[in-house]
């Protein structure tokens, strides 16, 4: 290994002074919900599973949890199938309007979510759509189209679209050539977007605050919960958030690089 | 060699991991020759021309520029400067800028005003003096290569490297840049140093040839010699093509080697030197397609025509030797003798071969 | 490519499901949200009109134009905050970090806190920075101080040190994209010709990364320009943000026509923004043709 210079030596102390600024806090986050004590301060008061227990035991945070994971899942669904037919449409077909249909997909990638949020809201009242669930599950699979159009079309400027002319010129039609040549080749993409998609929709905000009706969601309730101060059962679910997140990256860095 | 080297490479090794580029290497290159590292991609002429311009540092060795022990010397303190392969223009710069930036060095010896001059100049001599204001992105491939060489020649180096320089070009325009080189180093007296795979690139521009195999020199002498007077069959066939035929060694008749060909016939060869072959071994004889006159008479190579093949000026004929298992080829000039555009396949044809063109290797196990 | 006419209008069924949706649910609800800027508010309710006094009000009011003001200087400087923080990084991975392997490790690592969620990444830091939090207490119990300091929570310094904390990865991935997009042979080209690191980064790499660096700071500003989470945990008063102003035109406030209007502002800035990289990058993609 070749030796490092001085200032070289200096950029790998920056680099985990970094490194460590982005990971401390999340470690903070997970000590103190084990952390025997209501205030989340030093020097730390003894091991406790209080807190998860306390989330086992708060229905309505649960509740809040059940309709993420169903906004979500929902949300992912849709704008994937959406989103895949809109990329289609942008990599094939010339049309007027073109540029304006997908700068307005990738526009909430980059817009403050509260603009799009209200956005909706202003369109969803006039249109008579009650602030519910499902205006939740309808705003995120829009605002996310961007997340699977950019993904996927990136996917397909890579395929080789004489691939396209072998299939049909060995036989199959459209739609064979679109189960057995297109899918194939932009399904790390997808793969890739359903779960950044997912991980949105679960850790959404500000679309759902607008559009949202009684029923509210995991990000929703903590938000609302920590407007008034800080409980311990938070660090808890937010320990296990991370957790999972943590889990599904895994997951996908595996799921991703094995297609290679 | 001229009497002053002016790059000496001294025992260097260089290892990529496990992987050894550079097995022990030691030359040198004299002041003011065209050298040239000659060599199948993956033989280490990359890293050794690599080494020398202070982008990858050896293992173990010593590299010396002009007298100095540069080893460890970075490349922007070495008196060398490199021709690249893809050029590697500054694209957010002009002709005349990428040309300049050399000069703008701290502590550079060249006034500020003199630059433009200097660009003017340099430009001038690679034939681009209307080029200075555009983008590298708007040249042509010939062009991208003359600024390249302008670049690196306005710094003055004591030697120029040069890194597979046209392989990027088409084949027209790679004799035009062949010719230009051979003039700029005439012009310019300083030592040019090229890696090349491309063997009549080199037979055409060096003076010497250093030519390499995984990561060894496996023979260093001027274009003549290689052509001539091949160590090996390696080199025999990378310098020029050679038919490699395997054989059996008789014996030293008089000032010929006798050596029984698969078919049994007999083919004598000027001896050179003390050969050291056994008789009754097993050797590989070596004879240049050029070298073969479809004729009768004394020393016969004989065989069987499988095809031939139209060359424009002249006829490639591919035979089957008697007796070998691999076809061997012979240049024919066009319309000579044999009228060998009528030659039929499975036809026998025979070929006299002058005792002098004839190259007798020992028979390495593979 | 010719194809039957039956066969195009199967493809023009199956395609005009994600134009009319984008169409109907995106973009007419923004032209929408533009529309009720001009709209009047008779308390309770906004009457559709076309007069341009919701724009007035945002520009002469003090009350809006020092929210509006305050986040433009905030955005800036996590904008700022985060070049400092991400350019370093990423050059650190392309030039210096030799392993393949380590440099996708720590590439990864500075992506992976994207995945976690954005309001917890937020929390945590209303945790260390709190009167009772972590760094006071943790400074307290080593004796460092011996009462809490309030410099930390509720200021504008809290916000940008949060802001840049959720916003520094993406201020990181487009320069990396840039400076591994830079070919090596220019780096070694411009040492060859006697210029040493310092004078490469000036003249090279720099230039050639701006692409990179224009895209990563338009993301971060643009994102950090439209936060309301950061405001509300660590904040405090003088932290209004104008997320926080639209929120409480839909809310509270009940001034729907004066909220769109101010989201119209901030689209069309986002909008300024992206058009201005676009042509920023473009410049950059033709250098490096």
């Amino acid at each position: 290994m070749k030796q490092l210079l001085w200032w070289q030596k200096g950029m790998v102390g920056f680099v985990f002074g970094v490194l460590a600024f982005l990971y401390l806090p999340i470690v903070v986050l997970v000590v103190f919900s084990f952390n025997d004590s209501k205030v989340t301060s030093f020097p730390l008061a003894g091991f406790t599973w209080h807190w998860y227990q306390a989330v086992f035991a708060n229905t309505q945070m649960l509740t809040a949890l059940k309709n993420s994971l169903i906004v979500a899942l929902c949300a992912t669904g849709l704008t994937l199938t959406i989103g895949t037919l809109a990329a289609l449409v942008l990599d094939r077909h010339e049309f007027p309007g073109k540029g304006l249909f997908r700068n307005a997909i990738l526009l909430p990638l980059s817009l403050p979510g509260l603009v799009t949020g209200i956005a909706m809201l202003n369109f969803y009242k006039q249109i008579g759509i009650p602030q519910s669930l499902t205006a939740v599950v309808i705003g995120h699979a829009t605002a996310l189209l961007g997340v699977v159009v950019s993904q996927v079309m990136a996917r397909l400027a890579k395929t080789d679209h004489r691939q396209l002319e072998a299939s049909a010129d060995l036989g199959a039609g459209p739609v064979e050539t679109f189960f057995r040549i297109t899918l194939p080749s932009i399904r790390p993409a997808i793969l890739g977007a359903g779960l950044l998609s997912f991980t949105l929709s679960f850790d959404e905000i500000p679309v759902t605050y607008f559009l949202t009706g009684r029923d509210i969601t995991l990000p929703i309730y903590i938000y609302s919960t920590l407007r008034r101060g800080i409980t311990p059962e938070i660090n808890a679910i937010g320990s296990m958030i991370v957790l999972v997140s943590l889990l599904l990256i895994i997951l996908s860095v595996g799921l991703l690089r094995d297609r290679k | 060699m001229s009497s002053r080297p002016i790059v000496t490479l001294d025992g260097v090794t260089k290892s990529f991991g496990s992987f050894k580029a550079l097995h022990e290497t030691s030359f040198s290159i004299g002041e003011g020759e065209f050298v040239t590292l000659l060599g199948p991609s993956g033989c280490g002429k990359t890293t050794t021309l690599r080494l020398i311009g202070g982008f990858e540092l050896p293992t173990s060795g010593k590299i010396g520029i002009a007298g100095q022990d540069v080893t460890q010397n970075p490349p922007y303190r070495r008196p060398v400067n490199t021709v690249f392969q893809d050029y590697a223009l500054f694209p957010h710069m002009t002709v005349a800028e990428n040309v300049a930036y050399g000069l703008t060095v701290r502590g550079s010896t060249v006034a500020r005003s003199d630059i433009p001059g200097q660009v003017a100049e340099v430009l001038d001599m690679v034939g681009l003096s209307q080029m200075g204001g555009k983008r590298p992105g708007a040249l042509s491939g010939g062009q991208k290569q003359r600024v390249a060489m302008a670049r690196a020649l306005i710094r003055k180096p004591r030697v120029l490297l040069l890194d597979e320089p046209l392989s990027a070009l088409d084949v027209k325009l790679r004799e035009v840049m062949q010719v230009e080189l051979k003039r700029l180093h005439r012009e310019l007296g300083i030592t040019f140093l090229m890696v090349t795979h491309d063997q009549t690139e080199a037979l055409a521009l060096s003076n010497r040839i250093v030519v390499m195999e995984a990561g060894r020199i496996r023979q260093i002498g001027t274009p003549n010699d290689l052509y001539d007077r091949p160590f090996s069959p390696y080199v025999a066939d990378f310098i020029g093509a050679t038919n490699l035929i395997e054989a059996r060694y008789l014996g030293r008749e008089a000032e010929f080697d006798v050596i029984a060909l698969p078919g049994g016939a007999h083919l004598r060869r000027k001896a050179a030197g003390n050969g050291g072959f056994h008789p009754g071994s097993t050797v590989l004889i070596g004879i240049r397609p050029e070298h073969l006159r479809p004729a009768g008479g004394e020393n016969l190579l004989q065989g069987r025509v499988v095809d031939t093949l139209f060359h424009g000026d002249s006829i490639r004929l591919e035979f089957l030797p008697d007796g070998a298992n691999q076809p061997a080829f012979a240049q024919l000039a066009r319309g000579a003798s044999l009228g060998a555009e009528d030659l039929m396949p499975g036809q026998p044809i025979r070929f006299a071969v002058a005792p002098e063109d004839v190259m007798l290797f020992a028979k390495v196990a593979a | 490519m010719r194809r039957p006419a039956s066969s195009i209008l199967k493809t023009a069924g199956l395609f005009s499901l994600p134009l009319g949706w984008t169409l109907l649910l995106l973009i007419v609800p923004y032209l929408m949200m533009i529309a009720v800027s001009f709209w009047t508010r008779q308390f309770p309710l906004f009457v559709p009109d076309f007069q341009f006094g919701n724009y007035v009000q945002l520009f002469s009011d003090p009350q809006y134009t020092t929210v509006i003001l305050r986040t433009l200087k905030i955005a800036a400087m996590v904008t700022a905050a985060a070049l400092v923080l991400g350019y370093p990084l990423a050059y650190f991975l392309v030039f210096t970090l030799r392993s393949e392997r380590l440099r996708n490790l720590v590439y990864m690592a500075v992506i992976v806190p994207l995945w976690v969620s954005y309001l917890l990444r937020a929390y945590t830091w209303k945790i260390i920075l709190g009167t009772d939090g972590a760094l006071n207490s943790a400074l307290m119990s080593l004796g460092v101080i011996d009462a809490p300091l309030d410099l930390f929570l509720y200021n504008q310094a809290a916000m940008v040190i949060t802001l840049t904390y959720i916003f520094v990865p993406f201020m990181v991935m487009p320069i990396y994209a840039v400076l591994e997009n830079i070919p090596k042979g220019l780096i070694e080209a411009s040492e060859d010709l006697g210029i040493g690191p310092l004078g490469t980064f000036r003249h090279v790499i720099a230039p050639l990364s701006l692409g990179g660096v224009v895209a990563g700071a338009m993301m971060t500003f643009c994102l950090s320009f439209g936060d309301f989470v950061a405001p509300v945990l660590v904040g405090g008063p003088d932290g209004i943000m104008v997320a926080n102003l639209l929120q409480t035109q839909f809310g509270a406030a009940l001034n729907w026509p004066l909220g769109s209007a101010l989201a119209t502002l901030v689209l069309i800035m986002v909008l300024v923004i992206l058009g201005l990289t676009g042509w920023a990058e473009r410049a950059s993609a033709r250098n490096l043709r």
